[in-house]
């Protein structure tokens, strides 16, 4: 039972990537048509925006300190962020040691402008095309965002730490009686899990109870009576496309402390949040949460050694294995709609 | 009876045709052994640098890139000579090698082994390469060392750090510097039953490759030898990024020692991953919960930040040792790019001049010259103390670190603190245990 628990609460963190990333890949084929390879790049880019309002947090001047040497014997040079200087050592201080919370606020006009320009300077122009020549053209763009992410901060991973408050974990298994030292849990994906949920029900209001959020939903299920009756519903579904990429952008600020950010990471998760769009249905935001969820959920039952042992490899095809079953008892995924890519 | 009637003359005659029937094939062998691929015909010598540019392990070959400049200028008579200077062989005296200007070419290994005998064939065939060195990957290794092997030049590896390199898939072409598995495994056991006790229990998480096998092999052959239990052994795809399904039931097997098999990418997140569980924060079996990394490199200790710190593992060389040949080196280093050498860079540093040298000695730039003057060559000055270069498997054999994560480091690349100096004499093995077959060296052409 206990290890059923922690499978559970390990699968929530990583089936919260998965979900908002397959939302907004959800968001933007739903309104826009459009098979987003790169959307895996904006997750990345995401991460990123942590990583660099940390280093303009901690941008520093020189001070040489005569007591100390450097590798070479030289008098060592002291670096002093400016926050430090402006509001003194222990405010700075906490300031940096909250930069990826903060990256929040930095993150969310920046992914909003990067979709923007992204849908108007390149994937508008293949609304018509073949799905085939929107999956070449966005994952190139991807291989282009990664290869200039790469190019400016380097190949290896950046260290993002949580806040000092989030680090370590607590004891859940002694909440729930079990003995100490069972169910143990990161503060910091409990956090994670709990954001990924504000996120994922935040942007459900927004399209269910706002009248832009309408008249989305009613484009995305008629989009030339909705046009015929004089809304300007492509102007609409751009701002959704900026929506989608701020909502992956974010996925990646808050994913930076949990597995150190690099160039490659949107890749990494790309191909399975594809598999979680297709299980959890083409077109449906609920289904891509949920299979989001159950996904992740799976895949961490199948790291479980004794499941390993009965089936060797099972953890690294299980999300496919299930998408293959998915698809063979129910097609249109979990939760898909009549119609939706069945041209 | 019979009666033979030979005259002085007859014989004279007959000795001196068959004298010469004899010489003919001799002639023609000796003709062939002095064309080989890639001989140099004008002023200047080719050699061929072949690092991941791209790909995860970029920023390491980076760092190699900039030792093989470096080696080169110092080789050509450039800089401050660096290890030159402190090296006990002297056959180099800042004029190249056997007099030619030395040049070189470079490849982009990708971290991939297709990619990487790609490039390694382009910088042979096009470009007249006549040694190929670099990479940081034994899959890598591996692969261009076959290559060089069928090619005929000389295979200098980069940083690869499995037995099977000068193990079972060993060449008579290919040379490693390096250490291995099995070195790190016999430099850490000690020390780690010295700080954490010989009654513990080690769970291990091992990346699903070559190299993660053999350096699981390697640690828990070594730490069982010493007393320590393995509860369990897991492994892990390659391409995990995020390993808390691997690690949450790391508490509930008993295990009190957590051994990651990882390198790059890996280790960077499952030690974070480890860290945020806060296994290191636990008490089992009445000891405190510990981690180890076998594979340490400075490098990859910055993308896992302050997760390192007081984790224990194993590294070939580190710039703040404070031999003459090391500190040369890092001077020379940290001069022309600013911050000090990585241990990749320090590993391919020092094969160039070690090939540069070996040619020197043999007078020749044939591969089987050159593998003759490198098999069992003693030398020192270079960074490790006395070192080997073992014949039977072409294993640098020399002094191993046991090093530690820093607990206030002092700046970005001070991540590491040396705990102990692990003697060559403790990290020796017999050759036959990994199988394998040198082979015969091949000049080609």
């Amino acid at each position: 039972m206990d290890a059923i628990i922690l499978q559970i609460l390990n699968g929530l963190d990583k089936g919260s990537a998965y979900a908002l990333i397959a939302l907004g890949l959800t968001l933007i084929f739903g309104t826009l048509g459009v098979v987003n390879f790169a959307h895996g790049a904006l997750f990345m880019i995401g991460a990123f925006c942590a990583v660099t309002l940390n280093k303009i947090l901690t941008l520093s001047h020189t001070v040489i300190d005569p007591t100390k040497t450097d590798f070479l014997g030289n008098p060592a040079k002291i670096q002093v962020p400016y926050v430090y200087d402006i509001f003194g050592e222990s405010a700075g201080a906490s300031i940096i040691d909250w930069s990826v919370p903060l990256a929040i606020f930095f993150a969310i006009p920046v992914m909003i402008i990067i979709g923007f320009i992204m849908e108007r300077g390149l994937i508008k122009h293949f609304y018509k095309r073949p799905h085939a020549d929107q999956i070449l053209v966005t994952f190139g763009l991807a291989i282009v965002l990664q290869e200039i992410i790469k190019y400016y901060y380097g190949a290896n991973p950046i260290p993002t730490p949580a806040p000092a408050a989030f680090k370590g974990s607590f004891d859940f298994g002694a909440m729930l009686g079990f003995d100490p030292n069972i169910i143990i849990y990161p503060y910091w994906r409990l956090v994670y899990f709990c954001f990924a949920a504000l996120i994922i029900g935040a942007v459900f209001a927004f399209l269910q109870f706002t009248t832009f959020g309408m008249v989305v939903r009613a484009g995305m299920a008629d989009r030339e009576t909705v046009g015929l009756l004089g809304i300007d519903i492509d102007k609409r579904f751009t701002i959704m496309f900026g929506l989608a990429a701020a909502v992956a952008g974010l996925a990646g600020v808050m994913y930076g402390p949990i597995n150190a950010p690099n160039y490659h990471m949107g890749m990494d998760f790309l191909v399975l949040s594809f598999v979680v769009v297709v299980v959890g249905g083409m077109g449906s935001l609920p289904g891509a949460v949920a299979a989001g969820f159950l996904l992740g959920i799976l895949e961490s039952f199948a790291s479980m050694r004794e499941v390993i042992a009965f089936i060797p490899g099972i953890n690294q095809v299980i999300i496919y294995l299930v998408a293959i079953i998915i698809l063979l008892t129910r097609p249109r995924g979990l939760m898909g709609r009549k119609g939706v890519m069945e041209d | 009876m019979t009666k033979t009637n030979m005259s002085r003359r007859g014989v004279l005659k007959s000795g001196a045709v068959a004298g010469a029937g004899l010489a003919v094939p001799t002639i023609f062998t000796a003709q062939s052994a002095a064309a080989y691929t890639n001989e140099p015909t004008g002023s200047t010598v080719t050699l061929g640098f072949n690092v991941p540019q791209s790909g995860p392990y970029a920023d390491e070959g980076a760092d190699e890139l900039r030792a093989y400049e470096l080696a080169v200028e110092h080789i050509n008579g450039g800089g401050d000579g660096g290890m030159l200077s402190t090296f006990s062989s002297k056959a180099l005296d800042g004029t190249g090698i056997l007099g030619k200007k030395v040049e070189y070419v470079t490849g982009d290994t990708q971290t991939k082994s297709d990619a990487a005998r790609a490039s390694a064939k382009s910088m042979i065939e096009k470009d007249g390469a006549v040694m190929i060195t670099g990479g940081s990957s034994s899959g890598v290794a591996v692969a261009v060392q076959a290559l060089c092997q069928e090619a005929g030049v000389i295979f200098m590896a980069g940083l690869t750090h499995s037995n099977d390199t000068t193990g079972k898939d060993k060449r008579a072409n290919g040379f490693r510097h390096f250490f291995n598995s099995y070195m790190s495994g016999a430099a850490l056991a000690p020390i780690l039953a010295n700080n954490y006790g010989k009654d513990r229990k080690a769970y291990h998480l091992t990346a699903d490759y070559n190299w993660g096998y053999t350096t699981e092999e390697a640690v828990r052959t070594s730490t069982e030898a010493m007393g320590w239990e393995t509860v369990a052994a897991v492994k892990t795809p390659l391409t995990q990024t995020d390993f808390s399904s691997y690690i949450a039931p790391v508490l509930q097997s008993g295990a009190d020692v957590l051994v990651l098999n990882h390198y790059g990418g890996n280790m960077v997140n499952s030690l974070t991953n480890a860290v945020q569980f806060g296994l290191r924060e636990k008490q089992v079996n009445g000891h405190n919960f510990e981690i180890i990394v076998p594979l340490f490199s400075r490098l990859m200790a910055r993308g896992a930040g302050a997760n390192i710190k007081g984790i224990f593992g194993s590294a070939n060389w580190h710039w703040s040792l404070q031999d003459e040949g090391s500190q040369a080196f890092v001077r020379s280093f940290g001069t022309k790019y600013g911050f000090p050498p990585s241990q990749a860079a320090h590993t391919c540093y020092v094969q160039t001049l070690l090939y540069a040298d070996a040619c020197q000695r043999a007078g020749t730039f044939n591969p089987c010259g050159v593998s003759a003057a490198l098999e069992d060559f003693e030398f020192d000055g270079l960074g490790n103390g006395k070192t080997l270069y073992r014949g039977s498997d072409h294993q640098c054999f020399k002094d191993v670190l046991v090093v530690k994560g820093k607990e206030n480091p002092t700046s970005e690349f001070d991540l590491l603190e040396i705990v102990e100096i692990t003697p060559r004499g403790q990290v020796e093995y017999d050759a036959s245990i990994f199988g394998g077959n040198l082979g015969a060296c091949n000049g080609g052409a």
